[in-house]
């Protein structure tokens, strides 16, 4: 289903809000993307590249442990945990290193929170052999030394930013200043399903092959659509993948879980579609938080992914049109749910997939029994031992500390 | 459209020089003192003030912007303050300079399109420029600035086409701000070769004066442009000078430009 409403428009919000200079690399971008999707050769090689380096399609497992325990509807997840590198970020750094290259660009730069979107951009540029450079706020760098060294390994510059709240939103300002400089021959991949157009729909494109293959599969694991799909939200580029294919399906509810962090009344969370207001950041009208004289407020969470006081702008579109339903979960919720995933199911969740198991347990019972709901596993918990490690692990299921 | 501006594009034609418009932030290091800060520009020669007001995430700022907006924010500086407080002050010191704000497009929004363009017209704003605000998306703005009488000034860029410098030109309010380089703002050593050029293919087209900003810091750079373009922009260099030693700094740049604008 389309939900763009005008060239580069999800309703109120989308749109180009660029210095001059960058718009004509936005609309050089804009066509090539369009000229690489109607030629099936580009097709036919991001999808070769998706199956035979990045081991899509990834399984949909049923979690036995947690339908039990939850004792509502069968929950299901969608692995992109499996997906090469841990997360799905890696299906869009494929799809525009690929279409960067068909542009004929010399170098690749890109901003990270987390730094799975920088590892998967470090990784598909050691593939195609194009020179890379990270942009992550310095207190990201700090919280996230496995995935700096892993984009180091790879043969990426990683940029510490210092600038703002050292995080997400300033490495994303640091890698829009760098691109401004070097837009004749330089690519940014942009991880979120935000930014100028068209890179809303770029990433999205790239991503909901997540919940084409998730529409296959349940019709073969349980034969029907599921009847809610749940996904964590920050920028929303995993949320987006995996619901978009679902937006005409009116029997499939959409939710989408935003970062509650200390609790929404703390004023340190990232709730953007809960309590953002609209607004300009990073080029696209969408929902941001910010105080009321338009200054962006620093967002926060346990969960570097979603420590973004923006969101893309098809969700805010969706969000504000009842489509999504929007959830939030704290830190310490997710924090919980991360031990209940990996005791219950062996999987270790990345904090930011925590947060949608969260508020999974009471969405399987508002479902009830013979219902499927299926949860997008985004990532994997690797990257945050040692944030979660630091707060002590809880003892053993059946042994007596 | 205000004639303010014009007048003091012809004021500085008619002297033989072209125009200085100089750039300041709004609140740094506080908003009184800044008020210096632009009144002794204006005592240098400025002919235009360019007011900055201070964003979060600028991101067409280089670094020297980027902190005086974050000492602007510490100070209390807010766009509603700026024309409470700056504006009238400035105004009354100056009254023949042309104000004009700089900021970007979120700070407008949040207080309301209609609201930003009375008050604006009602403090003696005469332009607004949006460095994150393309054509594409200026419609409604514009459309409101226009009733106000407020010019909204547009930007061309180094990497424009000639035929969207053109479209952007013939269609422009107040002056043509020509980022001289593809790149954020900052003082730069040189100035890329095919600028004057550029320059000559959107003075050709604009009803408007025409001015080169971004990356100008020297007397020699203003009189090298001034051949090709009605003036220059000064922005990160006084910046720079006012946050080091105050708004004699900003006096003696603002009158070296000058001499280096005369023709």
């Amino acid at each position: 289903m389309n939900t763009q409403t005008a060239v580069g428009r999800f309703g109120r919000f989308g749109g180009r809000y660029v210095p001059e200079t960058l718009v004509p690399a936005l609309m050089e971008l804009e066509e090539a993307y369009a000229a690489a999707r109607a030629d099936p050769t580009f097709d036919a090689e991001v999808a070769q590249v998706l199956r035979e380096f990045v081991g899509r399609p990834t399984t949909l497992t049923p979690a036995r442990r947690l339908t039990e325990a939850w004792g509502g509807a069968h929950v299901w997840l969608k692995r992109e945990d499996l997906a090469h590198t841990g997360a799905h970020k890696i299906n869009n750094t494929v799809g525009q290193v690929l279409l960067a290259r068909r542009m004929g660009k010399k170098r690749i730069i890109a901003e990270t929170g987390a730094g799975q979107h920088g590892v998967a951009t470090a990784t598909a540029c050691a593939l195609f052999g194009l020179p890379c450079e990270v942009f992550m706020g310095a207190l990201d760098v700090e919280r996230q030394a496995l995935n700096v060294f892993r984009m180091r390994a790879l043969g990426a510059v990683v940029r510490p930013v210092e600038s703002g709240s050292r995080t997400l939103k300033d490495a994303m300002n640091e890698a829009m200043r760098t691109w401004v400089s070097q837009v004749s021959d330089t690519h940014y991949v942009i991880g979120s399903a935000a930014g100028p157009h068209p890179y809303p729909t770029v990433v999205r494109d790239f991503q909901a092959i997540i919940g084409r293959e998730l529409r296959t599969q349940a019709q073969a694991a349980f034969g029907k659509l599921p009847d809610a799909i749940v996904a964590c939200v920050g920028g929303g580029s995993n949320a987006i993948g995996v619901l978009h294919p679902f937006i005409g399906d009116p029997s499939v509810r959409l939710i989408g879980v935003e970062a509650g962090g200390h609790g929404l009344d703390s004023g340190q969370h990232g709730a953007s579609l809960t309590l953002g207001t609209e607004g300009v950041l990073h080029g696209s009208r969408s929902l941001v938080l910010q105080d009321a004289d338009g200054q962006i407020q620093e967002a926060h969470s346990i969960s570097a992914g979603l420590d973004y006081p923006g969101v893309g702008p098809e969700l805010a579109h969706l969000a504000k049109t009842g489509r999504m339903e929007v959830r939030t979960a704290t830190d310490d919720e997710a924090l919980a749910s991360f031990y209940e995933v990996a005791r219950l199911e062996g999987i270790l969740p990345a904090l930011e997939t925590s947060h949608a198991f969260a508020r999974g347990r009471e969405l399987a019972r508002e479902l009830g029994a013979g219902k499927y709901l299926v949860i997008n596993c985004s990532g994997r918990g690797d990257k945050d031992v040692a944030t979660i490690s630091a707060r002590g692990v809880p003892p053993a299921v059946g042994v007596k500390p | 459209m205000s004639g303010a501006i014009a007048k003091a594009f012809a004021r500085a034609k008619a002297r033989g020089e072209g125009a200085l418009v100089a750039y300041g932030m709004a609140g740094d290091p506080d908003l009184p003192r800044s008020v210096d800060v632009f009144t002794a520009m204006v005592e240098g020669g400025a002919d235009i003030v360019e007011v900055g007001v201070a964003f979060s995430d600028p991101i067409a700022d280089g670094p020297v912007i980027q902190g005086a907006a974050e000492r602007a924010l510490k100070a209390g500086s807010t766009l509603k303050r700026v024309l409470d407080e700056v504006v009238p002050e400035l105004h009354r010191r100056c009254p023949e300079t042309p104000l004009v704000i700089m900021t970007y497009v979120n700070v407008i929004m949040a207080m309301g399109e209609e609201r930003f363009a009375k008050l604006a017209r009602e403090r003696g704003v005469s332009g607004v420029i949006l460095p994150d605000l393309p054509p594409e998306e200026s419609g409604s703005l514009r459309a409101t600035f226009d009733a106000s009488g407020v010019d909204l000034i547009p930007l061309c860029a180094p990497t424009t086409p000639p035929a969207r410098a053109e479209a952007i030109a013939k269609d422009a309010r107040g002056f043509v701000y020509c980022v001289a380089v593809s790149g954020v703002t900052g003082m730069r050593a040189e100035l890329p070769a095919d600028l004057s050029q550029r320059l000559e293919l959107v003075r050709k087209a604009s009803p408007m004066p025409v001015v080169a900003g971004f990356g100008i810091s020297t007397a020699e750079q203003a009189h090298t442009l001034s051949a090709h373009a009605d003036g220059v922009v000064v922005g990160s260099a006084l910046v720079r000078a006012a946050h080091a030693e105050g708004p004699q700094a900003a006096r003696a740049l603002c009158a070296e430009i000058k001499r280096g604008l005369k023709r």
